[in-house]
């Protein structure tokens, strides 16, 4: 379903991504991990074109992301992206914020808009807050109308940034319910996230990168077993003591 | 001033108090007519100083820059005494002998030029104080970079620089007394002509000043209830800090 072939990405003389190869079939959650600064959401980012990258191909479905004539908006439409600080239209209620592609983009009309979207934010528990602004919403509940926006364009796939490091301790498990409820149904998902647990519980695979390069691509039961390499190994007993 | 004569009747005397009501209208309708140019040219200046179009953006700067850089003066008198001389000959013979209210007209064109470059630098700076997080939200649910604009971007941004906005209009508002240099009767030309003709200067000028805050006033109050109204709930008012 996505696909990177040698990827890579400079910033001038520094090499954010070195060489990245991957693939997530349909119906796979693949989790990346990896230090700070390793090039992780860049390469979130090259997987829907909204970071170009230098050398190198990306699929979907097999329409490749960086060709020029590619439409990218209409390829964009078919992929949910959720972001770390939820970037939600502050000044749009939740309501609003889920209905806005749905009506500019896939040119539903406004009540089958309205539909969809009142149907996902009772799938979120988050009925009564569609009038809300988001800076009324607490974070967690910020993030979950954010998932539900993805998931209003009836996407393919799901990219997740971090979902949850931006929130309170008491607010992961809020948002990560509703991700592995996703990873249940089969949702083809991306996740880049430092939560071991969930990624124990719903990863197919593990990518692990350091340095802008993919050092481990693993079964999640290898990757937590032995990881094969040293780096990956100390990252992970740094990240499970907390 | 003991020996001025007070004589504030003679401003609602024939001819002068349709001087000052005249005058007063052509500064309204220079700065109206002048600010709906400013406003969306320099709307689309800004934008397209933030794009990521390179020959967009410069043209962007270009303007900003040239604008407003050269004294509004000197821009006056250029719109009004040199231009009219590059133009093509045609042109030029339009210009001066048949365009109607050349002066009213060459004062709408030079003001509205001028504060687009300012209203481009805020809308700019609007635009810019926008996290980069919330383009890439926009796009990545396939809406287009025109579209992220519209409905995600500028929203914000217009919200933000309401204040910016409103003291902008309210320099045009001023600057469009700077019409009198090339021969329009508005209204601080207006009250000069009638201090010459009746030596009223402390009425004529008086009336004059509180004529321009009462505008001032006005529009202050009025933009206050458009940033009310436009506030975003939960947020304590953006860009007022
Ligand atoms: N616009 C840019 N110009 C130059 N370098 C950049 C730019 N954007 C990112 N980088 C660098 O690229 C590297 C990878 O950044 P990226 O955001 O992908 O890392 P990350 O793995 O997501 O990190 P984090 O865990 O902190 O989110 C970092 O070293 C960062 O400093
Ligand atoms: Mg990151």
């Amino acid at each position: 379903m996505i696909e990177l072939k040698n990827v890579s990405k400079w910033y001038g003389e520094f090499r954010v991504l070195d060489d990245c190869s991957m693939r997530i079939a349909k119906g796979e959650v693949v989790v990346i991990c990896g230090p700070s600064g390793s090039g992780k959401s860049t390469l979130i980012k090259c997987m829907n074109g909204l970071e170009p990258f230098t050398r190198g191909e990306v699929t979907i479905d097999g329409i490749s992301v960086g060709a020029p004539d590619t439409q990218l908006p209409r390829l964009r439409a078919r992929i949910g992206m959720v972001f770390q600080n939820f970037e939600l239209f502050p000044h749009m209620s939740a309501a609003a914020n889920i209905n806005l592609a749905q009506l500019k983009v896939l040119g539903r009309d406004r009540a089958t808009a309205q539909a969809k979207t009142d149907e996902l934010l009772a799938r979120m528990g988050l009925a009564d807050h569609a009038t809300k602004f988001p800076a009324q919403l607490s974070g967690g509940q910020q993030q979950r109308v954010a998932i539900a926006r993805a998931l209003a364009m009836d996407p393919i796939a799901m990219l997740f940034d971090e979902p949850t490091s931006a929130l309170d301790p008491e607010m992961i498990t809020e948002v990560l319910d509703v991700m592995v409820g996703l990873a249940d149904e089969g949702m083809t998902m991306a996740v880049v996230t430092h939560e071991m647990g969930f990624a124990r519980k719903v990863a197919h695979r593990v990518v692990f990168m350091d340095e802008g390069a993919i050092i481990e691509d693993a079964s999640t039961a290898a990757f937590f077993g032995t990881p094969r390499s040293e780096r990956a190994q100390q990252f992970l007993s740094k990240i499970l003591q907390h | 001033m003991g020996s001025y004569r007070w004589n504030w009747p003679i401003l609602l005397a024939d001819p002068y108090y349709g001087w000052i009501v005249s005058g007063f209208g052509n500064t309204c309708l220079i700065a109206v007519l002048a600010w709906s140019i400013a406003f969306p040219l320099g709307s689309a200046i800004g934008i397209a100083r933030t794009t990521e179009l390179r020959p967009l953006r410069l043209v962007g700067t270009i303007y900003v820059e040239v604008f407003r850089n050269i004294p509004l003066l000197a821009q006056m008198f250029l719109w009004y005494f040199v231009v009219p001389e590059l133009l093509p000959q045609d042109w030029g013979h339009w210009v001066k002998r048949d365009m109607p209210y050349p002066q009213f007209l060459t004062s709408v064109l030079c003001l509205g030029l001028y504060t687009a470059s300012r209203v481009a630098e805020q809308v700019r700076s609007g635009l810019e104080a926008i996290p980069r997080g919330q383009h890439h939200a926009g796009l990545a649910m396939g809406l287009t970079p025109a579209q992220v604009y519209r409905y995600v971007r500028l929203p914000v941004a217009y919200r933000i620089i309401i204040p910016s906005l409103t003291s902008d209009f309210l320099g045009v508002f001023k600057n469009s007394s700077l019409a009198l240099t090339i021969g329009v009767l508005e209204l601080t030309s207006q009250a000069r002509q009638i201090e010459e003709y009746t030596f009223a200067a402390f009425e004529a000028f008086a009336t004059a000043t509180l004529l321009y805050c009462a505008v001032t006033g006005i529009v202050i109050l009025a933009m206050r209830q458009v940033e009310r109204r436009t506030r975003i709930p939960g947020t304590i008012a953006i860009g007022a800090q």
